[in-house]
């Protein structure tokens, strides 16, 4: 049984030419070919990377300025700001970033909690640690248009045990919006809590062990030493952790559309950019919707790396 | 570790258990309703578990086109995704971890920009480009995206496992006489070997979960994947409850996930943790 690795001490990357090359020039010419070949190895990822990506945000960029619905393709026409001003003055979009915002703020927060109750467990754990890692593993491999009916047909009048359970009745999950999200909510927590988990272990492993010993020679009582060792030594995989998933949960698509198709205000800002440009065919407002969705995206990571100093050296792997 | 180490021990494990308990109800509850007859609803008063077990619903959901084309695709569309994404992003990651070049930083960034990327953002233009290049409704117009998307965790995953390979054993190799072409065969291969296979099954479990995309640039069976088709699966009939149908479906295409779950666990636990924090 293995546990993590701790990573190894200031991770060697091998010096980029092999020792002993005895001439100047020599080694120069063989820079010149590492740059080349590293290149071409990476030309691939860039290309797919910015064909698939930039691109297309460029193309909605300039979709966005036009009136354009695939229904009328003859009335395309320049309109300018136009349609983030339609959008930006509708409830609807209010609606959905209230939503969203909700939701991941909701789910991050109790992940992180729980997220790190697990962690701490699959730390510790002797017996059946395998066992505990494999059962945490399903919920971050099922699909979570599965789990979002699963969780569905639990809190579903006609097909749920939940309401018999709690004796509820025929009280309708289903029926407002606040009770809606709660659901939403909790498949989302279901679901991603393992990934949430697995990222706080791998900062958990990381704290050196004679701290803990040392601050428990002290005297420092289990909660001080959470909170005055664990805590600001893994403080760089929470915020990693932290990040990776509010922007997750800000892209929140699955379980609503699942669960309540966008009723009762349920309708996230993934969920609004899909029903204008999909379903609507509305491709100059959805555009609008599409660019300033990437936009929220971009000021949320700008706050949490700027603002919250998350350090991200480690993820990118350039340390 | 004395009596007093034991007991503490055992405290663990019961939380584990917990642990095992909140990952496994839900399966559990989906395993029921899947075995339900479907005119169970009737009554009012759903229990939890069967009153009667029965496999119509997995008859229903085999004999039914939607579901079975939607495997195929799926399957297809997921595994060509995953070893397209895997050479892609195994090119990239040797070039990050043993090379120095221009513009590692930049593929670095890039590949942190696109994992924090809203995909919802690209939903219109690529529908209409997808149109535009008639690759709307194909195989081809889902593993482009999946692939792209895939490709961020595949690079820091492979180039964290690259990081930890001896390198110089290569080169031992050839020392002691191998050519260039055996050494990286016998050494270097069985050596990054568990990296790759460990990126190709959290590549897999991406676009095997993969919704929004798939709902937005497929409409028939001919490319729409099982997240799609059960969104839209509306019964054997519309007189019939969906309810059991849908969970028998679920159960089929959780089962993949399950199994490389239980064969695999140690490994991906690795991948997940080295990909993210170790860098």
């Amino acid at each position: 049984m293995t546990t993590i690795e701790k990573p190894p001490p200031a991770a060697v990357s091998p010096p980029p030419s092999p020792s002993g090359e005895p001439k100047k020039a020599h080694a120069s010419d063989r820079l010149r070919h590492e740059r080349r070949l590293g290149l071409r190895l990476s030309a691939p990822a860039f290309l797919v990377m910015i064909l698939v990506t930039a691109y297309p945000l460029g193309y909605a960029l300039v979709l966005s300025l036009f009136k354009y619905r695939l229904t009328d393709p003859a009335g395309r026409e320049f309109v300018g700001i136009a349609n983030y001003a339609t959008v930006l003055t509708d409830p609807i979009w209010w609606s959905a970033v209230a939503t969203t915002a909700i939701i991941t703020v909701a789910s991050v927060a109790i992940e992180l909690v729980l997220g790190f109750c697990f962690a701490w467990v699959m730390y510790r754990i002797v017996r059946g640690r395998s066992f505990v890692r494999t059962a945490i593993l399903v919920p971050y491999g099922i699909i979570t248009v599965v789990s979002a009916f699963v969780w569905r047909y639990a809190f579903q009048l006609d097909s749920g045990f939940v309401n018999q359970w709690l004796g509820l009745g025929t009280f309708n999950w289903f029926g407002d919006r606040w009770s809606s999200l709660f659901v939403i909510t909790l498949s989302e927590i279901w679901k991603t809590t393992p990934f949430i988990s697995l990222l706080l272990l791998a900062g958990l492993v990381q704290v050196p062990g004679e701290l803990l010993e040392a601050a428990k020679v002290d005297g420092a009582t289990a909660w001080q030493r959470l909170w005055k060792v664990v805590v600001p030594n893994m403080k760089a995989a929470i915020m990693v952790a932290v990040l990776f998933r509010t922007l997750d949960a800000w892209r929140i698509f699955d379980n609503p559309f699942i669960m309540t198709a966008g009723a009762n205000d349920t309708e996230t800002l993934s969920f609004l950019a899909y029903r204008q440009n999909v379903t609507l065919v509305n491709l100059g407002a959805g555009s609008a919707v599409s660019v300033l969705l990437f936009l929220t995206v971009v000021v949320i990571a700008f706050i949490f790396i700027k603002v919250f100093k998350t350090d991200l050296s480690q993820v990118r792997g350039d340390r | 570790m004395g009596v007093d180490g034991r007991k503490t021990s055992n405290w663990w494990t019961v939380w584990g258990l917990l642990i095992l308990v909140w990952a496994g109800f839900p399966l559990v509850w989906m395993a029921s309703l899947a075995f339900k007859s479907p005119e169970t609803f009737r009554d009012g008063v759903p229990t939890f578990l069967p009153t009667e077990w029965t496999w119509q619903n997995f008859r229903t959901v085999f004999s039914d086109e939607l579901f079975t084309s939607a495997l195929r695709n799926s399957a297809g569309i997921a595994v060509i995704a995953t070893v397209l994404s895997v050479i892609v992003a195994m090119f990239a990651a040797y070039a990050i971890a043993r090379l120095a070049f221009p513009g590692k930083k930049l593929l670095l960034s890039m590949a942190l920009a696109i994992a924090m990327f809203p995909q919802a953002a690209l939903v219109g233009p690529l529908f209409n480009m997808w149109r535009g290049l008639g690759i709307y409704d194909t195989w081809i117009g889902l593993i482009i995206p999946y692939l792209t998307f895939a490709l961020p965790l595949s690079i820091w995953t492979m180039s964290a496992f690259f990081r930890q390979i001896p390198w110089e054993m290569e080169q031992a190799a050839q020392v002691d006489g191998a050519t260039a072409w055996q050494a990286f065969r016998k050494v270097i291969v069985p050596l990054a070997a568990p990296g790759v296979f460990t990126t190709a099954i959290l590549t897999f479990f991406f676009c095997w979960n993969e919704f929004l995309l798939a709902a937005s640039l497929t409409s028939t069976d001919r490319a729409r994947t099982v997240p799609a088709a059960l969104s839209f699966f509306t019964g054997a009939s519309q007189f019939q409850s969906p309810v059991t149908a849908v969970m028998a479906a679920s159960v089929v295409v959780t089962i993949p996930v399950v199994v490389l779950v239980l064969l695999f666990q140690r490994r991906i636990v690795a991948g997940l943790t080295s990909g993210a924090v170790k860098g």
